[in-house]
């Protein structure tokens, strides 16, 4: 897989080394020379120094061979251009694109983006819901943070307890994967019960975390 | 622009070009909001020509679009001297705000096209001064 970072620092640095690690070719864009010799010392990737709004550098960088595009400047107008660019100019179809402004998110998907993810938003919200509550041992959001996968442990007052699946109302949108009782897996059917202390590997949506939360554990988020 | 209506106009960079926009268009009886990031670039607004609202703040910062009441403009233009917040601004005006007329000032010939193709009317002064001279050039 061909991929194209745009930005500098340690982030760029790091993704290049991870993406390297994948097999994955990498071509670095720049706009600071000293840091463009540091960036193809420490790396085998293609460094092009320039401004990557300027199409003819993305040209230099053989933008059309890439398969995905990443911008990760700390300026959300370059990230936006860089990524409309790389797709009207060079047909690109994945792009990524570092929002710094978390109100930008939802005005990224709306012009275009693939993926636009906000830093600033996913640690609010990874801290926001690690805090709620302290049954919750694990949580990460896949498909852009539309999807949560939760771990939680059902405590003593929870309401759920000796019930079956079938006899709960779990809130919509909402699904309760796995259960992990004495470090066995089993994956629920209908009649499944739950008891106390079993471990639920639980997949939510941001809007109904919260209320499937409190309705197996029994808390207030 | 027509005498007839008055327009909310809101201007983003208060520097040449956007005090200039600025200070014509609110003494022709439009009103006018200047967004720019740094308030000492409002030194450049007219008193005596000037009477609409300055903000200060970042125009790719939704927050600061919205505190210039974005949804209610009739114009949107882009004038600060980098013309990807102008592209940005101007996307987000157009898409998000609903703005009927954006208008945006860019630099790099290069970017026309690509301006045309994401819906937004640039002007871009390099291509107007060089058109301008070399019809002086061949006038002679």
């Amino acid at each position: 897989m061909n991929t194209l970072i745009i930005g500098g620092g340690k982030i760029v640095y790091f993704l290049a080394r991870a993406f390297f690690s994948k097999g994955y070719n990498v071509t670095i864009i720049n706009r600071k020379r000293e840091e463009c010799s540091w960036l193809a010392r420490r790396l085998k990737a293609t460094v092009v120094f320039g401004n990557a709004t300027d199409p003819q550098i993305l040209k230099e960088a053989q933008t059309s061979s890439m398969d995905a595009v990443l911008a990760v400047t700390p300026n959300d107008e370059d990230n936006l251009v860089i990524c409309q660019l790389v797709k009207l100019n060079f047909g690109i179809q994945r792009t990524l694109a570092l929002v710094n402004d978390p109100d930008n998110e939802k005005v990224f998907q709306q012009l275009g983006i693939t993926t636009a993810f906000s830093t600033t938003h996913i640690i609010s919200s990874i801290i926001e819901q690690r805090t709620a509550l302290e049954e919750i041992v694990g949580l990460f959001s896949v498909a852009e943070g539309k999807v949560n996968i939760t771990e939680v442990i059902l405590p003593n007052e929870s309401p759920v307890l000796n019930k079956s699946l079938m006899e709960i109302e779990l809130p919509e949108n909402s699904l309760i994967a796995c259960i992990l009782r004495d470090n066995t897996p089993i994956i629920p059917r209908g009649t499944t019960k739950l008891y106390v202390l079993d471990r639920l590997i639980l997949i939510t949506i941001p809007e109904n975390h919260g209320q499937v939360l409190k309705f197996l554990t029994g808390s207030t988020v | 622009m027509a005498k007839a209506k008055n327009l909310y106009i809101i201007i983003i960079g208060c520097g040449r070009l956007g005090s200039f926009l600025a200070n014509k268009l609110s003494d022709e009886g439009n009103s006018v909001v200047v967004i720019d990031i740094n308030s000492r670039s409002f030194d450049a607004l007219a008193p005596d020509q000037f009477s609409g609202f300055k903000v200060e703040g970042d125009a790719t910062e939704l927050a600061t679009l919205k505190q210039a009441k974005l949804d209610k403009a009739d114009v949107f233009i882009g004038a600060t001297h980098d013309e990807n917040v102008n592209i940005m601004a101007a996307q987000i005006a157009k898409n998000t705000f609903d703005v009927p007329k954006v208008l945006v000032r860019i630099l790099d010939p290069s970017k026309e096209s690509f301006c045309l193709a994401t819906g937004i009317e640039c002007i871009c002064a390099t291509i107007i001064a060089a058109e301008k001279i070399m019809t002086l050039l061949k006038e002679k």
